[in-house]
């Protein structure tokens, strides 16, 4: 007698597109896949899902509320739309306060041409900022012998966290506080410098998507990063556990 | 001379910017005689001015340089109220960028680094001629209405020209893939 066999793949419509996914896979990279453009800034391939910056929210067909596409699950049935003038508005809004709550004046960073915020501002067409600057003192923290960390750049996207946690292993970064008092910190928000867990392996260095964790020494527009030793470490690391 | 009456009026006002923006302009190179031939400029850091106060009312009004002290509010509010479109042009106008740098600390400090600290002869704040520094340093739109946004830092000669170009031909410009901030 044959068994009913579970079925693993969804149907399911993007954007009016019928598309198929595996279970186990998000709108995110089923959108990828099907190489429609979802924006994001937390999300990063070999590191765990944390829905931080909330650009990927998308509209699902029922759901009266935005889902972070980077955390939702393709379902059978499911009717997602990636691309409406409410999402517009929400990811330029969501952008324009990124850039209200610190300092992100491009010229003078190091990261100027090779920023995944700046890149995104221009791609969604942000043509200047509607909020008024917070004015914020957010410090920053020279001590490391080779690395610089400036938190009037970051956007709390958390990959730092992330990338030493889940692959380093040390888990030197940490976030504090809530809300627009929320700063990425160093062991127990002491000097990195000091710091007896940091490995210096500069890992949040390269994953970190703006000018807020550099290598010391840089001009402006030279910090170039690259992350593709990630998905492969991410890979060992799982294999280990 | 003769004068077409169809040209369209433009000014070109320097705030609180390094004039950099104001380059940028001039690095139009050629094509700058393209566009005088349908561009009036009527008041300008870059022209000897046709009149020494700003013209009673001009079609657009290209604003270089952030919102720092008390006359550029006042300066800005007069550009306003005579000007049919206003243009942000560069980092500065549109976000505050470089000038605001000064903006985390308070501004006694600030005058007293600039001209008491650092000054050997006659250290004393000014208290007339030199304008007010504001408590913060803004951008354009925080003070007044602005119709066109051009970011960068300086925008290009090209993105410039094509601002200049669209406003001429009486289009809105669309410049959101042609530059950037800190481009």
């Amino acid at each position: 007698m044959a068994t009913a066999v579970r079925s693993r793949i969804r149907t399911l419509k993007i954007d009016g597109r019928d598309v198929s996914a595996r279970e186990d896979e998000t709108i995110l990279e089923l959108a990828e896949e099907n190489g429609i453009f979802i924006p994001t800034l937390c999300r990063i391939e070999g590191l765990s899902l944390v829905g931080a910056c909330r650009l990927c929210l998308v509209e699902v067909a029922g759901m009266n509320k935005l889902v972070p596409a980077c955390l939702t699950y393709a379902t059978e049935g499911m009717e997602v739309f990636t691309d409406s003038e409410r999402l517009r508005n929400y990811r330029r809004m969501i952008l324009e306060l990124l850039f209200s709550e610190g300092n992100h004046i491009c010229a003078i960073c190091v990261s100027n041409g090779k920023c995944e915020l700046q890149a995104l501002a221009q791609r969604l067409g942000m043509d200047h900022v509607r909020f008024a600057n917070l004015q914020q003192e957010r410090l920053v923290d020279m001590t490391h012998e080779r690395f610089v960390v400036d938190r009037n750049r970051c956007i709390l996207c958390a990959r730092c966290v992330r990338v030493c946690d889940e692959i380093e292993w040390a888990h030197t970064w940490d976030i504090k506080g809530r809300g627009v008092d929320a700063r990425v910190i160093t062991d127990l928000d002491t000097p990195w410098g000091e710091s007896d867990t940091c490995t210096s392996c500069g890992k949040c260095v390269r994953v970190c998507p703006v000018g807020a964790i550099v290598e010391k020494g840089r001009a402006v527009g030279e910090m170039a990063k690259r992350h593709d030793f990630l998905p492969h470490l991410a890979k060992m690391r799982e294999a280990k556990k | 001379m003769s004068k077409a009456p169809s040209k369209v009026t433009v000014a070109t006002v320097w705030l609180d910017g390094c004039s950099g923006c104001h380059m940028s302009l001039l690095d139009m190179d050629e094509r700058l005689i393209e566009i005088a031939k349908a561009v009036d400029i009527v008041y300008s850091p870059l022209v000897d001015r046709k009149t020494k106060d700003y013209p009673e009312m001009v079609d657009v009004a290209i604003v270089e340089g952030a919102i720092s002290s008390s006359e550029d509010i006042e300066k800005i509010h007069m550009i306003r109220a005579h000007s049919r479109i206003l243009v942000a042009l560069g980092d500065c106008a549109v976000a505050g960028n470089v000038p605001t740098m000064r903006n985390p600390y308070l501004v006694k400090d600030i005058e007293s680094r600039a001209y008491i600290e650092n000054v050997n002869v006659q250290p004393q704040v000014p208290d007339q001629v030199v304008p007010k520094l504001l408590p913060f340093v803004r951008p354009i739109h925080e003070v007044v209405p602005v119709d066109v946004f051009v970011q960068g830092c300086p925008p290009s000669a090209d993105t410039i020209y094509f601002v200049l170009s669209e406003l001429v031909a009486g289009r809105t410009p669309d410049l959101t893939q042609r530059t950037r901030p800190g481009a």
